[in-house]
């Protein structure tokens, strides 16, 4: 039953860090070199996540996700199964609500990065893909690693999202926190306890990893200055 | 003919700049760059308090800013062309810049710092123009370091031969040696100076300090609030300035407000009073007003020191004062004499160890006539 669980929140954790790298790392340098006069829009949306109880995000992605809604209902045509109650809407709901870990770390990093290094590098004949690449991404290397790690200790502990949009299927969608209050109702607390310790030990080690990792590949970039 | 990819640059040719550029709303705090010249094949100096807007012509010409107006041509190359709608970006232009903060890749060693510009080369041609240019500016023995693990002058030389190394069709150098001592600086003038003689492209070379100008400078273009003030040769440009902004900016440390007090038309000179104080100068005879202002240049290194009265000189400004102040500064020693007014005087080590001379000392002044230029004041 927990590794069963284990499992799915590991997989699912997978899934929505490595989707979050692949939209972050746009999104952000976006954020971050746009002279978009609304950017402050986007920037609100993306953080709004932080602040939104997750049930109310939850609720607003289970309308937009079932049969009710144009997305649902075509995803419905197109795979025969409804989103709701399935491993891909978990996916997708936690990918929203893990947005802002992901995107603001990477965004200050990006922003953080001296533009006369920018500068220096058009000047030296770089486009801006490659300028993006060895320039922009390796100065800011312990953001977007913060980013991702963070993106997947928040996936790993999530409950109201997962709870709205998944429900409690074990094998399915029910992951380690949705496991713990199942046992809790069921006052079955030696496994609630064996359970939270796991997961307490799963963010600690990640985290801990994290920290000693951006010690490490923290640049002494200025130093001569 | 516009600009297509990044060819091969063997070309001599000028360059050729109109300018106009705005900052801000109108109103008080608007600001506004306009300026027009050509710049040879050679160095051409941009010289300038800070603000006169250097910096932001180098930028427009590189690309990193956008004129409101104007136009850029290398030879018969268009960078930029208002008319036209010509704006190349900036790393299509295959123009050098050497920032003030060198700009190095700190993640990067040395050599991948060089070789960054080439990556549109073979890889053989690569090799061939990054190990030449190392060795070159003696930084083949850092190739594998960091930009933060070697010394201020060998970062330059590692900026200056990332730059070089493009060949690009116009050098923009800012500032380049601001921060460095003077032994340093030569060697690397001497760099500029070498490479300068193989490739002979424009060289815009930004700087405030006089000596980078006479040690370098082939064309001068002095700079104030976003206007050309003056150009011409360094020698002519900085020697006889008619303005007095240019005499401010070239380095006539003592700047005096007078008022006329006689003329000595038998003499060829006139007597004129340092306002707020008694002390009189003689100056050459100019025709001014009795009550027009005057301004009045001296260099502090026109002006002889003595520690006895001093006699049977041909100088007419024999002034008496003491020294407040005494500071080294390089090779030279700054002097700070009260005589009613402060004049600041420069002084060889030598000249001060064998008077010698300390703060508190009685001193005289000696200023010839033909050193104090008068100015049109306003």
């Amino acid at each position: 039953m927990i590794v069963q669980a284990l499992a799915l929140t590991l997989r699912l954790a997978m899934a929505v860090s490595f989707l979050l790298l692949l939209i972050s790392l746009p999104l952000a340098y976006w954020l971050a070199f746009s002279r978009w006069r609304g950017k402050f829009l986007a920037e609100a949306v993306v953080s709004l996540p932080i602040v939104l109880p997750p049930t109310v995000l939850g609720f607003y992605l289970l309308v937009a996700l079932g049969p009710a809604s144009p997305i649902g209902r075509w995803y419905q045509a197109l795979t025969g199964h409804g989103l709701a109650f399935t491993f891909t809407g978990l996916v997708i709901g936690s990918v929203i609500y893990s947005l802002p870990f992901s995107v603001q770390p990477m965004t200050t990093a990006f922003a953080s990065v001296d533009r006369e290094l920018l500068d220096a590098s058009a000047i030296l004949g770089a486009s801006r893909w490659r300028t993006f690449w060895r320039i922009i991404l390796p100065l800011s290397f312990p953001g977007v690693l913060t980013g991702f790690v963070l993106s997947f200790a928040h996936t790993l502990g999530e409950f109201g999202v997962v709870l709205m949009i998944g429900g409690n299927i074990p094998g399915a969608t029910q992951t380690v926190s949705i496991l713990i209050y199942d046992q809790v109702q069921a006052l079955n607390y030696s496994v609630a306890n064996t359970t939270a310790l796991v997961l307490l030990a799963l963010c600690l080690v990640l985290l801990t990893l994290l920290y000693a990792l951006r010690r490490h590949n923290h640049w002494s970039l200025w130093e001569w200055r | 003919m516009a600009l297509s990819g990044r060819e091969e640059v063997t070309s001599t040719a000028a360059l050729r700049t109109r300018i106009l550029k705005r900052f801000g709303s109108d109103g008080p705090a608007s600001f506004q760059v306009g300026v027009e010249f050509d710049a040879p094949p050679g160095i051409t100096i941009l010289f300038g308090a800070s603000g006169a807007g250097k910096t932001t012509i180098l930028g427009c010409i590189a690309g990193l800013q956008t004129p409101n107006a104007g136009s850029i041509h290398v030879g018969d190359i268009s960078l930029f062309d208002s008319a036209d709608d010509i704006d190349v970006p900036p790393n299509r232009r295959q123009v050098g810049y050497l920032f003030q903060t060198l700009a190095l890749f700190p993640h990067m060693s040395v050599e991948q710092n060089v070789r960054y510009g080439l990556s549109s080369l073979s890889e053989k041609e690569r090799e061939g123009r990054v190990g030449d240019v190392l060795n070159s500016f003696r930084i083949a023995e850092l190739a594998r370091r960091r930009p933060g693990e070697i010394s201020g002058g060998e970062r330059q030389r590692v900026a200056l031969a990332r730059t070089l190394v493009t060949r690009p069709r116009l050098l923009l150098l800012d500032e380049p040696l601001t921060a460095l001592d003077t032994v340093t600086k030569a060697r690397i003038v001497e760099d500029l100076r070498t490479w300068n003689q193989r490739f002979r492209i424009p060289i815009l070379y930004v700087t405030h300090d006089r000596s980078e100008v006479f040690a370098l400078a082939e064309q001068m273009l002095v700079l104030s609030k976003g206007r050309i003030i003056a150009q011409g040769l360094p020698q002519d440009v900085l020697h006889r300035p008619e303005m007095e902004s240019v005499a401010q900016l070239a380095g006539f440390e003592n700047i005096f407000d007078c008022t006329l007090a006689k003329r000595h038309t038998d003499q060829g000179t006139m007597a004129c009073r340092i306002a707020g104080s008694q002390v009189l100068l003689e100056l050459p005879l100019t025709r001014v007003e009795a009550e027009q202002p005057l301004r009045v240049g001296i260099r502090a290194g026109d002006i002889l020191v003595s520690i006895v009265p001093p006699q049977g000189l041909s100088a007419r400004n024999v002034i008496a004062g003491v020294i407040t102040s005494l500071e080294q500064r390089d090779v030279m020693f700054i002097a700070r004499v009260y005589c009613g007014a402060t004049f600041e005087v420069h002084l060889t080590p030598g000249a001060v160890r064998s008077l010698p001379l300390v703060t508190g000392s009685q001193v005289w002044l000696v200023i010839k006539t033909y050193s104090c230029l008068v100015l049109q004041a306003g």
